[in-house]
């Protein structure tokens, strides 16, 4: 159990607080019960890493986050994503490891992942597992593509991704999805959302 | 119901609105007009909805032809031969031809009864970051003008831009991150706006802000008026196409009152910083 009181709360501005927490679990929970209790006054609910940005609608906000123990049972919402695992880095991060191919993918697809935040482009997740792996703690590519194709599966930095569309792109290409990260059509726009849970299934 | 036929368009010209809040967790910026009180200035004085679509120019703005009656109104940055911050009726055939701000960046542009643009996300702005929403305007497009609006509200206050303004920040939320030289400096010297200055943020020259420590932040998320600071010590102050998340300490975060006085400055120009009171 983590000591809340010891959550710090620093200002953003007149009408946004950040609020530390322990740990990225911690930040959905409380993401979760600040939408529920506050909601209306609100304009923005954003996750970090160990943060959490709540930005006023119309002015300051209060916080009050009793309670986020009992938020922090929430079950979190499992989305399986099929992989190619064709990716263009897949051989040098293999190489990086002193590992085989086949052993890069049973590592990555033998972990479950949590959506820890998103940013960079709309639908783009940042996801962690716990414990962390060797994979996602690779360095970024000393020279960024220009293009990394859309739906690219990849690794670096602490952190596996998924771009939603083609980008310009330093991280490390493990395969790719055919599923559309992000649609502004859909409702919900975004497959992933802070707070999921992730396994990725090779096909 | 009008079409107007974009002659020119001018250097950049966006459709804007209030923009897509409640979107950012999912890692989509507001966007929406850069100077928000302009918008919804220019909105009010034709009778809108203080959300209504409008444009948006950049510096020069553009030449428009009507080829029906149309009421109209400019606000923001001011602009030679042209009334600013009234109602402006036009003619069947009439044309609008929006030169270069005298002062200021950004004019904005509302037409009685908005302009009619496909949604994304419930708005029809622009957002140069990620590329939601419409093109920039391009020459021999014709936009369809909403009708005729008839709400009246007070006209909101008139702000003109400022030449060389003293914008209000707040220190944090990561001011720890810097020497005690770099928060001095911060508030005490003058900065210019280089030419590295959009919709996303104004790359400010000016004393470099040197980090107290080692190491780097890990992302969080990110407001307009931020002023982040990479590792070369110069200072970007966020606007509306600003990402969602990012990496870099944020020193302060300029007055929501203020953030439209940055919205108008144009590269060259020069500014100060001044401390405001932290809330209680």
């Amino acid at each position: 159990m983590t000591d809340h009181a010891q959550n710090r709360t620093r200002p953003v501005g007149d009408r946004a607080l950040l609020i530390e927490l322990a740990d990225n679990r911690l930040v959905h929970a409380a993401a979760a019960l600040v939408r529920a209790r506050y909601g209306e006054a609100l304009a923005e609910v954003v996750p970090g890493h160990q943060t959490l940005l709540v930005v006023g609608r119309d002015g300051p906000v209060r916080i009050d986050l009793d309670g986020l123990e009992a938020a922090d049972e929430m079950p979190h919402e499992l989305v399986q994503i099929d992989v190619r695992y064709d990716g263009a880095d897949l051989e040098a991060v293999a190489s990086a490891l002193g590992v085989s191919v086949e052993a890069v993918v049973a590592l990555h697809a033998g972990a479950q992942y949590t959506v820890a935040f998103m940013g960079f482009a709309p639908g783009f997740p940042y996801l962690i597992c716990e414990p962390s792996s060797p994979l996602l703690e690779l360095p970024r590519r000393a020279t960024p593509r220009t293009r990394v194709p859309a739906g690219s599966v990849a690794v670096a930095a602490g952190y596996c991704g998924i771009y939603p569309q083609a980008s310009p792109g330093g991280w490390n290409l493990l395969g790719h999805t055919e599923l559309r990260l992000f649609d502004p059509q859909r409702d919900p726009p975004a497959l992933l959302e802070p707070g999921m849970s992730v396994r990725f299934e090779p096909i | 119901m009008t079409r107007v036929e974009v002659i020119s368009p001018g250097p950049l010209t966006t459709l804007q609105d209030l923009g897509r809040p409640g979107y950012a967790h999912i890692g989509v910026p507001r966007s929406g007009a850069a100077d928000r009180p302009a918008l919804v200035l220019a909105n009010r004085l034709v009778g809108n909805d203080d959300g209504a679509v409008a444009l948006e120019t950049t510096l020069g703005g553009p030449w428009l032809r009507f080829d029906g009656p149309a009421v109209v109104a400019l606000a923001g940055a001011p602009v030679r031969g042209l009334a600013m911050n009234e109602p402006i009726e036009l003619a069947a055939g009439a044309e609008l031809r929006v030169g270069t701000a005298n002062r200021g960046l950004r004019t904005y542009i509302a037409f009685a009864g908005g302009i009619r643009a496909p949604l994304t996300l419930g708005s029809a702005a622009t957002d140069t970051l990620t590329g939601l929403g419409p093109e920039p305007l391009r020459a021999g497009e014709v936009i369809e003008l909403g009708r005729g609006a008839s709400r009246s509200k007070p006209p909101a206050v008139v702000n003109p831009p400022a030449r060389e303004p003293v914008l209000r920040v707040l220190l944090g939320p990561r001011a720890d991150w810097f020497t005690a030289q770099a928060l001095a400096w911060l508030t005490g010297e003058e900065f210019t706006v280089s030419h590295q200055a959009n919709r996303i943020g104004l790359a400010l020259c000016g004393p470099r802000l040197e980090r107290a420590r080692a190491g780097e932040l890990r992302s969080e998320g990110l407001v307009p008026g931020a002023i982040q600071v990479p590792p070369d010590g110069r200072p970007i102050l966020l606007l509306a196409d600003h990402p969602t998340t990012g990496g870099y300490p944020v020193i302060a975060v300029v007055h929501s009152e203020d953030i439209a006085l940055a919205a108008q400055l144009r590269p060259g120009a020069r500014l100060r910083l001044c401390a405001a009171s932290v809330r209680p």
